[in-house]
């Protein structure tokens, strides 16, 4: 049974256009379905408003879905009442893109990280405590800096304090909107290590939501890609960036810049009248899936 | 190089004055430009290679303050310049274009209005003129049906639209240099694509020269001739583009493509 299971997922937004026009459906999010195993690393990659983050917030009901089954464990949580959600995520965490408005500005950091231990009324004083400063080291932060403000923390520094917070319930599934995407480079490169390693440590399954398609290539074990709205293509990493095999997957792998001055630029234009939008979902080698 | 530089920077040299201390922004960074070539200058947050751009056209806001070098363009030290001839060369010699085109566009000024404006100014086109020049300029940015889109407002326009704008008024009067901050780093991807090689067009049709100021390896790979590397207000390495790529030879370089992902699953 996988750890995650998405089914028909479909998240509408209405928007009103104005006194005597009809208000206009937006359809964020239309009819997706994956699912992710326990211990996997899954992308989920797309554009701006090709749905992906909607998609995140909807598993955790931090949006309410219009429709569709999020299976955890083999349970619908969108048919769990509030009590019942809250608990449910304990498991199911998020890590957000904007280390600077994430964090309460007027919190010391080592409260931000216990707060979720506080809420869910977990232990005592000084057993959250102490559990305060595992995490702090968990993530490579001094724990002596735990009476210090957001502001006094790097932009990578604060990502970890918001890794440790999510991190604090001992959750199962973390989903990663964007995580490491404001950050530098080099600073990057040692957040998303940090998140590999605990991947290992914790034994956790990863939800990453990114646009960053070379990152996605680097460390996920399948990818998922949305546009306007909809899984186009999914299937092992590998094999999706080896051959793909949706127009847009293609026109979407072909302006990423190589890294080579050198390499032969192919751009391949998207033209959305060379695939029907409404095409599901079907098996075109092992475990590799495409909307043609 | 054996043309003679466009631009020519020496020692230039900016301090940001606090309460307290001064921090010193940018180092001594000495760089050329020749005519129609591209430098891509990059380096991390706070590196200082925006305020590098910024003082080269002078616009640089307190506390920052230039306090040595010169900056030679055109024969003539910017540095040294009275204002009023400074005002000749912004827009009109060396342009700017910015990461955020929404913050940089006059949000109630009709595109083609603002195209015509950098023309005026610059005495380069009267009135009328203007208007069927930034119809031009809107087709050799390639926006489908210009003569529609010159009447629009920025915020009709999509993102890739508005970065195609503001490259128009960019190139409106001609100008041998182009500064570029980060200009397609607010873009999707394949947007970000169409920018460039829109970019690399207009380069070779107009013989721009490029300063491209980025942090993205991938962009430097596709559009820089030389490349400069900034550290902490300083210049750690500088020379052609594959051998910084493929050969570099300062360890902070060597990190920072290391850094850079995508390059493990090609090897």
């Amino acid at each position: 049974m996988p750890l995650l299971d998405v089914r028909g997922l479909v998240k509408h937004f209405v928007r009103t256009q104005g006194l005597f026009q009809p208000p206009a459906i937006v359809k964020a999010v239309d009819d997706v379905t994956f699912a992710i195993e326990e211990g996997e690393m899954f992308g989920l990659v797309g554009e701006s408003g090709s749905g992906k983050s909607t998609t995140g917030r909807c598993i955790l009901r931090l949006l309410e879905p219009t429709s569709g089954e999020v299976l955890f464990r083999g349970e619908n949580v969108l048919a769990f009442s509030r009590s019942r959600m809250r608990l449910a995520r304990r498991d199911m965490q998020i890590i957000f893109q904007d280390p600077y408005s994430s964090l309460n500005p007027r919190m010391r950091v080592g409260d931000i990280v216990e707060e979720p231990l506080v809420i869910h009324r977990l232990g005592s004083k000084d057993e959250r405590r102490a559990r305060v400063a595992e995490l702090f080291e968990l993530v490579g932060l001094e724990p002596g800096h735990l009476a210090r403000y957001p502001h006094e923390f790097s932009g990578g520094q604060r990502q970890r304090i918001g890794i440790a917070r999510a991190l604090a319930l001992n959750p199962a599934l973390v989903i990663a909107d964007e995580a490491v995407s404001a950050l530098d480079v080099s600073i990057q490169a040692q957040v998303v290590q940090l998140l590999v390693d605990l991947q290992r440590r914790l034994k956790l399954t990863y939800l990453f939501i990114a646009h960053d398609l070379r990152l996605v290539e680097d460390i996920c074990t399948r990818v998922a890609v949305m546009y306007l709205g909809r899984i186009v293509e999914m299937g092992d990493t590998r094999a999706l960036f080896a051959q793909p095999s949706h127009p847009y997957t293609r026109a979407l792998l072909s302006a990423v810049p190589a890294l080579d001055p050198d390499a032969p630029r192919q751009r391949i234009e998207l033209d959305p009248s060379s695939f029907n939008r409404e095409a599901p979902l079907r098996e075109i080698g092992s475990g590799h899936w495409a909307a043609i | 190089m054996t043309e003679a530089p466009l631009l020519d920077v020496q020692d230039l040299t900016v301090s940001f004055a606090g309460a307290q201390s001064t921090v010193t922004a940018v180092d001594h960074v000495s760089f050329r430009i020749a005519p129609g070539e591209t430098l891509g200058l990059v380096g991390e947050s706070g590196s200082g290679k925006s305020v590098t751009a910024f003082s080269i056209l002078r616009l640089l806001q307190p506390p920052g303050r230039i306090t040595g070098g010169r900056v030679m363009f055109e024969g003539r030290d910017l540095l040294t310049l009275p204002e009023r001839d400074m005002r000749q060369v912004r827009g009109a010699r060396i342009s700017l274009i910015f990461q955020e085109p929404m913050t940089a566009l006059n949000p109630v000024m009709r595109v083609g209005d603002q195209i015509a404006e950098a023309l005026t100014v610059h005495g380069m086109a009267t009135r009328a003129d203007a208007r069927r020049r930034a119809i031009e300029l809107l087709q050799a940015v390639k926006i489908a049906d210009p003569v529609r889109r010159v009447r629009d407002y920025p915020h009709q326009l999509s993102g890739g639209m508005r970065q195609r704008v503001m490259i128009a008024i960019a190139l409106a009067c001609r100008p041998p240099l182009v500064i570029a901050d980060e200009p397609t780093t607010a873009l999707d991807v394949t947007i970000q694509a169409q920018v460039l090689d829109l970019m690399r067009e207009l380069k070779e049709r107009f013989n721009l020269a490029l300063l491209l100021i980025t942090h993205d390896f991938g962009v430097i790979a596709e559009m820089a001739d030389r490349v400069a590397v900034m550290l902490k207000g300083r210049l750690v390495e500088e020379g052609p583009v594959r051998q910084i790529l493929r050969d570099p030879r300062h360890d902070y370089t060597r990190s920072l493509l290391a850094a850079v992902p995508g390059r493990k699953a090609r090897g």
